[in-house]
């Protein structure tokens, strides 16, 4: 096996979109912040993203089966940071999600989503028949939901959720059977009540609050409303930079994250709309076309690993800035702020990298 | 490295092609939701949108102020806040009540009361919970902006009056308008406003109140004030300068003082009102910001009957005044003739009844004409009178000068008082007209009520050649009502004669001469009940004692003052009312004196500034305001209420 990566061998235009994306994602954050008590946020996040540029070089550097050897030893040290989060981790804003490093606090799901789809992409690769089986498939779930379990008790039901599409694009590509798919998705409408049983208060309001918006008007309902009003308001050519009332006066929440689309949809219309999706949609069909050029199915499972996290990432976020998803607390890749989600994204697409740098080597 | 993945290079291409289908999809689907929101419902959540960001506060216009004839300011106003509560999200307002309560001072169940009187008004609109803010209310509300964003501050004018209840039931008073208002204002008044409740402050209500402005300003999502957007200006009402003079009225408010009754000055010759009381009055200073509901059942149900103006609304027996209705009666209809006499013994016996004279007991009158029949007020005299013209006929007649109808007077709820006829016995109590009843007219007792405004209409009326101008408080009333009844030269000169010897040649106003000026009038002493009444009840009630009247003028022939008094249970008319007209008509000569003589008022003026503890007299300007002066805005408005007083 011979390591020939060159310059020419990254993938260029995937830098290109990403990039674009971020700059987008920096012009919101400040023009959502630069006239509030949070000015300077968007040279925080230019940090994040410098810190997340570099993260991605060095882990493509390293070739991605070395990784996924490493996969038992990474499930366990996963499962055992989020026992520990659990155990000594920071509360803020009511859930117990994060542990100091270097004097930042990282959210320990973060990495633990990394970690699921490097164990899940070993796992599928691993699977020789062409037809996933039953046992098999019960074996990834059994791997998924450990996990997904403890992450849950952060309590931090939208990462939670994210590792569900990783399972289901792995088993789709695995070879999942058909009538396998329906009996899943049978007991899971079975299980629908229990999973109610086991929410939290808050994410229960969410639920509510999203299926009947009028009974709620200052709690999440308003959320979503505010969100929409910025939304609508903007029309198809935007109210301009620094110009949308809704993000100015702060009915947006958290304008500068999770509904930092909504922001940009309030200032730059549905012309801006179109470019932002319009570029994740290219980053999402760059990202198959790189498994769909994978040397093997270990690479393709981690590029579409990798797909299926941030795909679900923005398809979700992006719906309930539109009101037509609960608030779940997803943010969108790139654009919103923050440090974990950033570098979750970056070392993502580091595996990809790796995974392309690789196609040709023999 | 371990070989765990053997280069297994088959890679699920179509499935792989279906994700990206999957990805093409749900982006698809989401610009979808997007068009939806920003390109077919723009427009709605633009509006949505606008409402968030801007409120719009409304600037209260304030008042007209109220002038006398000289310019001094009668009726003033003064800024203050209302603190408002905002009710658009009722689950908000349910949470932040108990700690507004605190905070305010108010009463949470008085709050949650006032809260579900009002459900049925829109929830945009606020609600006042506090007309007057202390500087802690503006403190707490500034301090808990974020925390409780429910309320906000609204500078309002408050009107402010004369301390002392002073010309109370002439300017009335102001108060929030009734849901009757609303209805008949076609949308220009709304729950909150203030409009005029009585007085002049409820006749000349639509020139007092001005065209409120609106401030828009735009709010962030906290409710902080972050910018104005545009400010439409309150439009002042238009201030109104008053006929009344503050110096005789400040004449008559003194002499009232701690009585109960009505003064009321007119010029007769153009109608203008001089001055104007009515006692006893509330404060209308207390009805400016809000009354409580106990104290007004308590002033309601006061027997004193402090919210009566008793000038336009007090229905009493005229007594001997109705005497001057009867002697021009006599002269104008000839019945009896000019000369007719009549012996007065004290007493006189009319279809098997005796009526006393007044001086029953201390002798009579003796032969009495009808000049002396005034002067002394001999009741014997007009009972014959009366007897012989009939009851009709003395009707007719006391219709003709003015009795029995409203003056017009520009003050709501003026009573017509009544003058009995034989129509008007059948028709109320349906039997035939006892002839008895007629000789209590005759010296106007029975039936026959009156005004304190009447008889200085009807009196001034005579004085004045039958020349009567419709009594009127606006300094440039647009039309003053005139209306002329045909009297003969020598009616007015032996019935203003018979006046001037009421006061010049010792009759019953004797005691009230002034040196150097033609007063005459003439005195009244009614009965409230009849003296058989009285003597089963007992003596000493204050209900039970006679009410004094005293109508005094000057000059004898075409007046330029008339002054009518009521002292309730002043039992003398000429005694307990008559020093009032004297101090008054008095009050009038000294000033235009002093004016004709280049004096002006200056001499006086500094002590009646002390007086009035408002102090507002001095800041007036000495002009009536025509419609565009008072069209300056609220800014310039509140610079000068600045001023420190």
């Amino acid at each position: 096996m011979r390591d020939a990566q060159g310059a020419r061998d990254y993938d260029w235009w995937l830098l290109a979109i990403m990039t674009a994306i971020c700059a987008l994602g920096v012009v919101e954050i400040y023009s959502a912040t630069h006239g509030s008590a949070l000015v300077g946020m968007h040279t925080k996040q230019i940090r994040w993203l410098v810190i997340g540029f570099v993260l991605m070089f060095v882990l493509s550097r390293l070739d991605y089966h070395v990784i996924m050897d490493q996969a038992p030893w990474l499930y366990i040290a996963g499962l055992a940071a989020l026992v520990a989060v659990l155990l000594v981790g920071h509360t803020r804003f009511g859930a117990k999600r994060w542990i100091p490093v270097l004097g930042e606090f990282f959210q320990v799901s973060e990495l633990v989503k990394l970690i699921i789809i490097i164990v899940l992409a070993r796992f599928f690769a691993e699977v020789r028949t062409d037809e996933l089986s039953l046992q098999d498939l019960i074996k990834a779930g059994l791997l998924v939901g450990l996990p997904l379990a403890l992450i849950l008790k952060q309590p931090d039901l939208g990462t939670a959720l994210v590792l569900m599409p990783m399972l289901i694009v792995g088993a789709f590509l695995a070879g999942l059977q058909w009538k396998h798919a329906a009996v899943i998705c049978l007991i899971g409408i079975l299980m629908l009540p229990a999973g109610w049983h086991f929410m939290k208060p808050y994410q229960k309001e969410r639920v509510t609050s999203f299926l009947h918006p009028e009974e709620d008007a200052k709690g999440s309902g308003y959320q979503v409303l505010q969100s929409k009003i910025a939304v609508g308001s903007g029309g198809f050519w935007g109210k301009g930079f620094g110009n949308g009332s809704q993000n100015q006066l702060g009915y947006i929440p958290v304008r500068y994250s999770d509904f930092i689309m909504s922001a940009w949809a309030e200032e730059q219309g549905f012309k801006g709309v179109l470019v932002a999706l319009g570029l994740y949609m290219a980053l999402l069909l760059r990202l198959v076309q790189n498994a769909q050029r994978a040397k093997d199915r270990a690479g393709m499972f981690l590029v579409m690993g990798v797909t299926a996290a941030l795909g679900f990432h923005v398809l979700v976020n992006v719906a309930m800035v539109i009101g037509a998803m609960p608030v779940t607390g997803i943010p969108l890749p790139l654009m919103s702020y923050g440090g974990s989600a950033t570098l979750f994204v970056f070392l993502a697409i580091g595996l990809v990298m790796n995974v392309r740098l690789r196609r040709f080597v023999n | 490295m371990s070989y765990w993945f053997r280069n297994d290079n088959r890679l699920p291409q179509e499935r792989l092609a279906a994700a990206s289908y999957v990805i093409v999809g749900m982006i698809g689907l989401l610009l979808l939701g997007f068009w939806k929101l920003q390109v077919i419902d723009s427009e709605k959540y633009g509006q949505l949108a606008e409402r968030n960001r801007v409120r719009s506060i409304p600037i209260i216009a304030p008042r007209g102020r109220m002038l006398d004839r000289d310019g001094r300011v009668l009726v003033d106003n003064y800024p203050s806040f209302s603190v408002l509560l905002l009710r658009d999200d009722p689950a908000e307002v349910d949470k932040d009540l108990p700690a507004i309560a605190e905070g305010l001072g108010l009463s949470l169940d008085d709050l949650k009361e006032q809260l579900n009187n009002t459900q049925n008004l829109p929830k945009f609109q606020p609600i006042v919970i506090k007309p007057e803010a202390t500087q802690a209310d503006v403190a707490f509300i500034e301090s808990h902006r974020a925390d409780i964003p429910l309320l906000e501050m609204l500078m309002v004018h408050r009107r402010r009056y004369l301390p002392g209840a002073f010309m109370a039931h002439a300017t009335g008073y102001v108060g929030e308008v009734s849901e009757q208002q609303i209805e008949s204002s076609n949308g220009r008044l709304r729950p909150g406003d203030i409009a005029g409740k009585s007085g002049l402050e409820r006749e000349y209500n639509d020139l007092l109140v001005g065209t409120d402005g609106m401030r828009r300003v735009i709010v962030n999502s906290v409710g902080k004030e972050m910018g104005r957007l545009s400010q439409q200006e309150a439009i002042p009402g238009k201030q109104i300068q008053l006929t009344i003079d503050y110096d005789l009225q400040q004449v008559a408010e003194e002499d009232m003082a701690g009585k109960k009754g009505a003064v009321v000055a007119l010029d007769p010759r153009t109608g203008e009102v001089l001055a104007f009381v009515s006692r006893p009055a509330p404060d209308p200073n207390d009805f400016a910001v809000r009354i409580s509901k106990e104290e007004w059942q308590d002033l309601n149900q006061d027997p004193d009957h402090p919210l009566m103006n008793r000038v336009t609304q007090a229905q009493l027996a005229p007594g001997s005044v109705f005497k001057i209705v009867m002697a021009t009666a006599m002269l104008e209809s000839k019945v009896p003739s000019e000369n007719f006499t009549a012996f007065c013994p004290g007493s006189a016996t009319f279809y098997g009844r005796q009526f006393k004279c007044w001086v029953y007991g201390k002798g009579g009158h003796g032969v009495v004409n009808l000049h002396s029949a005034i002067v002394h007020s001999c009741d014997v005299f007009f009972y014959n009178v009366g007897m012989r013209m009939g009851i009709d006929r003395i009707a007719k007649y006391a219709k003709m000068l003015g009795l029995g109808a409203k003056t017009g007077i520009d003050l709501p709820s003026e009573e017509p008082g009544l003058v009995p006829s034989e129509e008007w016995v059948e028709r109320v109590f349906h039997h035939k007209w006892y002839p008895g009843s007629t000789i209590s007219v005759a010296i106007g007792q029975g039936a026959v009520t009156v005004t304190p405004l009447q008889l200085a209409y009807t009196i001034g009326g005579i004085a004045s050649d039958g020349v009567f101008k419709q009594p009127h408080l606006m300094k440039d009333a647009a039309h003053v009502g005139e209306v002329h009844v045909d009297l003969a030269e020598d009616t007015v000169e032996q019935v203003t004669q018979g006046m001037y010897g009421v006061v010049n040649e010792g009759g019953t106003g004797g005691a009230i001469r002034l040196q150097g000026i033609e007063f005459c009038g003439k005195s009244g002493s009614a009965q409230v009940m009849s003296n058989t009444e009285r003597s089963r009840l007992g003596k000493g009630l204050s209900q039970n004692k006679d009410n004094a009247w005293f109508v005094g003028y000057a000059p004898r022939r075409n007046p330029e003052i008339i002054v009518s008094v009521l002292v309730e249970g002043g039992e003398h008319g000429a005694g307990a009312s008559g020093p009032i007209v004297r101090d008054i008509v008095k009050a009038y000569y000294d000033k235009k004196n002093k004016k004709t003589q280049g004096q002006v008022t200056a001499e006086n003026q500094p002590q009646q500034l002390q007086r009035n503890e408002a102090g507002t007299v001095a800041e007036a300007p000495k002009a009536v305001l025509k419609p565009e002066e008072t069209a300056e805005v609220v800014g310039a408005n509140d610079k000068k209420k600045a001023r420190p007083e």
